[in-house]
């Protein structure tokens, strides 16, 4: 696996540079059912596919910033800060 | 002995004379020569015996293509001694015979062995019978491979490599003519550019066949554009976009918008007996010989297939015979003497040069995912490179030097049923040696393709793969980084005898040679602790308060200024991942410590939530910036007293305050938290005045016998109390419930703090397990790991510390056990390692449980 991923704050850098925050899910409001907590905690899609996902720059500014990225070709569509992510 | 007169853009420079060893002798080369030219040049014939049959090999490509001059330098095995530059001094080595290169004995596997050792021999010859392979097992494995590791010292063998990161618009890969010439122009355009390219110097073929001029003129060019030019530094491969490209101690990895792949052609050997004679040569090989080097390289020549280099080779005073027929031998013993056409003449001489046509080096091209297909000069050039001279064939007639596979063996392969080029690579070996498949793929796939009766295209090629270039394995490792972090006071410790030891990528103090005696110091008199490993985080914002409520199952927003709370964090699971002090500087802003392995962790898990909720926080990470020490004991007070600037009296400094001031003249923030269960003050101050401030209390509590103490005294200090340490005590399933900490958990909290859903279903349900305290009433110290058992003996928990506490004067420690088992005084029965120990359950800290100490 190697690909490029554009840090918001930084630029383009190496994927080793970062940590994969897996991919983004919707946490429940509140008062979730058991079913809904447990999707929540132990369930992904884990999609063959363009999914949204967190990513952290570690080695770098340590943002935390939203990817769009195709899991089967590592295209990475889109970096962006939460507050501006399409 | 060899040399001709100057050639024109000749690479060496015959004014230095550099002297080095081979074998034990001495030879004189000059500086530019490589190692091959100047052996050659010195008389030395044969490079290296193969491997298989160990017969003589000698320099066929000149230009690090083929596997035949594989020596060994200053130790170092698998280098290619036609490419490798002369060092004075250097100390250069056969590889693969033994005694020596002129007389080895493994070659009589050539003479009498090759009928046993047919391709996939290992499975055929040495299975019968099979009580024996275990014998054949040693004597193959002792026979196989190329060369030895040298065994060296450590810091010998030690080598340091470097990677480097290159992102550009183009990279063109191969510096000849067209290389160049491309790099120019997309240089030209405004584009950034590299080249790279495996010789020693830009220019590839144009350096050889007298356009040394025009190759400098080009690099010149590039250069002046802003080409960055990497000379002798091969590309090893494609992976998605990323070309590694290694150069000397470098490994650069290069990613690119655009790839240029100028990697040129190579040319092929062709096939017929004794094609592997020491003086059988490559027209490239011999031209490359003559024009970089000046040396002569035979006095008599065969020339097989002209391409032109029959006009050079007599240029250069060599005497010429252009074989009018297929060449179907070489004729010698140790060198070629003749060669034998397929007319019945024979002619003798002391150099065949052979041209089997050229094939593209498209191995990365075709890496990237492209089909390769040769086009123009080099598919004319394409001469089929396996004349049928082969059949006739008595003795061997090599396809795959690397790997000694001859004609014969793919006649076998096909018979056997692995016809296609993948299955015969498979079986034959041929493509996997040193070269790549540089001087046998097409020879392999056209010998496949003849004895099938199917189409080139039908027999196919190997799949390209990298390395495309053999490459030490050290250079891919890289740099061996294993960061050590050290503490401010970490060169004073070590002065006062402490034994330093890893905790993460932490050094800390284990203890300073007497952990009891140190524990019980801190019990009597007072003790001193390094504890600047510590994560420290300032969370800074007018939702600082909301923003930690959010995180902790406790609450932090009601925290008065100037006060100190415990926390531990929880995952929306609600299991326990860390713990820590938070203290509240002022109305916005908060100082949290982390524990010292989740430093790194705590601060990614703040960052992500406050991403996630966008609020109007800051983050600061000071754990480095700051340095923490622990003064604890009965006389921390009064030592307290003598260095700090503030009033740090029972009433006016009380427990669980966090308050600045100066330390020893250095402006601090004094937590007063007891981890270690006696009186005591955190001080965290910047790291610069670490060493000082440390020194000016043990001076100050000189008079109290005040000692420095390590990790292993303060664990049984905070075991006597109970303290958990987050990681040992609990593991990833453990809640603060288990851990028997439901006083932590404010489920009337507003906010949904993190965990709190999984929580409130935890405290409705029976836990299976607790955690509590244990005493032992004989002396036994049970391994932490130690199996606690159910009543009906079945394993139902662990033990997770233990300790021998000579200020208790018995044996401590904490368990989770049976939730039934966890109330005082209730006996569990510990399993370990082949005892059975009793021990009692304590649910209170063994020492100061109301925690009077802590609060004095």
């Amino acid at each position: 696996m190697s690909f490029v991923l554009t840090c918001p704050n930084c630029g383009v850098r190496e994927v080793t540079d970062f940590a994969f925050g897996g991919e983004v899910t919707e946490r429940p409001k509140s008062r979730p059912s058991t079913r809904e907590l447990n999707t929540y905690n132990y369930f992904r899609r884990n999609v063959a596919g363009v999914q949204r996902e967190w990513w952290y720059h570690r080695s770098g500014c340590r943002a935390w910033f939203l990817a769009e990225r195709d899991t089967r070709t590592n295209d990475v569509h889109w970096t962006a800060m939460p507050e501006a992510a399409p | 002995m060899s040399r001709l007169d100057p050639q024109p853009g000749e690479r060496v420079d015959r004014a230095r004379v550099i002297s080095f060893e081979f074998d034990g002798k001495p030879v004189e080369g000059f500086e530019g020569d490589t190692i091959g030219s100047a052996l050659y040049a010195s008389g030395q014939r044969t490079f290296s015996r193969s491997f298989k049959y160990h017969r003589r090999r000698g320099l066929l490509c000149c230009a690090g293509q083929c596997p035949n001059c594989l020596v060994a330098v200053d130790g170092a095995p698998g280098v290619r001694a036609c490419t490798e530059p002369v060092r004075e001094g250097m100390r250069v080595e056969h590889m693969n015979a033994s005694p020596s290169l002129d007389f080895d004995l493994m070659a009589v596997t050539d003479r009498v062995g090759s009928r046993f050792t047919p391709p996939g021999f290992y499975y055929k010859t040495f299975i019968r019978p099979r009580r024996l392979w275990p014998l054949y097992e040693k004597v193959l494995r002792n026979a196989a491979g190329l060369g030895r590791l040298a065994r060296a010292a450590r810091e010998e063998r030690e080598w340091r490599t470097e990677y480097r990161r290159r992102h550009c618009d183009v990279l063109v890969v191969g510096g000849g003519e067209a290389g160049l010439t491309a790099a120019i122009e997309a240089a030209e355009s405004g584009a950034d550019v590299v080249l790279v390219d495996e010789g020693l110097e830009p220019g590839g073929w144009l350096l050889v066949d007298g356009s040394v001029e025009r190759a400098r003129e080009l690099a010149e060019r590039a250069r002046a554009a802003g080409v960055e030019i990497l000379s002798n530094a091969p590309a090893l491969g494609y992976f998605d976009g990323l070309v590694p490209v290694w150069q000397g101690s470098t490994l650069h990895q290069i990613r690119a918008r655009r790839h240029i792949f100028a990697t040129g052609s190579l040319e092929q050997p062709l096939v017929f007996e004794n094609n592997d004679l020491p003086g059988v040569m490559l027209s490239t090989g011999a031209r490359r010989l003559i024009a970089l080097y000046g040396v002569k390289p035979g006095r008599k020549a065969v020339v097989a297939n002209d391409n032109g280099v029959a006009d050079v080779l007599r240029a250069a005073g060599v005497d010429v015979h252009v074989a009018e027929a297929d060449v179907v031998k070489a004729k010698g013993r140790r060198t070629v003497t003749a060669a034998v056409l397929s007319n019945g003449e024979t002619i003798d001489c002391d150099l065949l040069v052979v041209s089997g046509g050229f094939e593209p080096a498209n191995s990365l091209v075709r890496q990237a995912g492209a089909n390769a297909e040769a086009v123009g000069e080099v598919a004319a050039s394409a001469q089929c490179p396996v004349p049928s001279a082969h059949r006739e064939a008595r003795g061997k007639a090599f396809v795959c030097y690397c790997e000694d596979v001859t004609a014969k063996d793919f006649k076998l392969s096909v018979a056997e049923g692995y016809d296609s080029a993948e299955l015969s690579k498979r079986y034959t070996t041929t493509t996997m040696g040193p070269c790549q498949g540089r001087m046998c793929g097409a020879a392999a796939s056209r010998l496949i393709a003849e004895e099938t009766g199917q189409s080139l295209e039908g027999v196919g090629t190997t799949t390209a793969r990298p390395p495309w270039s053999t490459v030490p394995l050290g250079a891919l490792a890289g740099r061996p980084f294993e960061p050590a972090k050290r503490t401010p006071v970490h060169g004073r410790q070590r002065e006062q005898g402490a034994n330093m030891l890893w905790a993460g990528d932490w050094r800390r103090a284990y203890d300073y040679g007497d952990p009891q005696g140190e524990a019980l110091s801190v019990h009597e008199s007072a003790g001193l602790i390094d504890v600047s490993t510590l994560g420290k985080l300032i969370v800074r914002g007018p939702d600082a308060g909301e923003f930690l409520d959010r995180l902790y199952p406790n609450r932090f927003s009601n925290l008065g200024p100037g006060r100190v709370r415990y926390g531990v964090l929880t995952s929306d699971a609600g299991r326990i991942t860390d713990d820590g002090t938070v203290c509240r500087l002022d109305d916005d802003t908060f100082y949290v410590t982390t524990t010292s392995s989740g430093a790194g962790a705590v601060e990614q898990w703040f960052a992500w939530w406050l991403a996630d909720w966008r609020m109007d926080v800051t983050l600061t990470d000071v754990t480095q910036g700051l340095a923490a020490i622990n003064l604890a004991g009965p006389r921390a007070r009064e030592i307290m007293s003598r260095v700090c600037d503030i009033d740090v009296s029972a009433s006016a400094f009380p427990y669980l305050d966090g308050q600045r001031g100066r330390v020893a003249g250095v402006p601090s923030l004094i937590l007063r938290i007891g981890f270690v269960g006696e009186l005591g003050y955190e001080i965290h101050f910047p790291s610069a005045y670490g060493e000082d401030v440390w020194n000016r209390i043990l001076e100050a509590g000189a008079d109290h016998a005040i000692r420095p103490f390590g990790l292993e005294p303060q664990r049984i200090l905070r075991l006597q109390k109970m303290h958990i340490l987050v990681g040992q005590d609990t593991d990833s399933e453990s809640n603060p419930y288990g851990a028997a900490m439901p006083w932590i958990v404010k489920l009337d909290k507003e906010e949904d703090f993190i965990g709190k859903w999984a929580l409130e279903r935890a405290v409705q349900q029976p836990q299976e397990t607790a955690l509590v305290g244990f005493t032992l009433p004989n002396g036994d110290v049970p391994t932490e790991g130690a199996v606690v058992l159910n009543p009906d003996g079945g394993p139902m928990g662990q033990v997770t510390s233990a300790r021998h506490s000579r200020q208790l004067g018995r044996t401590i420690g904490m368990a989770w056990v049976p939730a039934a088992l966890a109330e005082d005084g209730a006996g569990i029965v510990i399993s370990d390692e082949g005892r059975t120990l009793d021990a009692e359950v304590v649910t209170r800290p063994f020492f100061d449980p109301d925690g009077e100490v802590l609060r004095s």
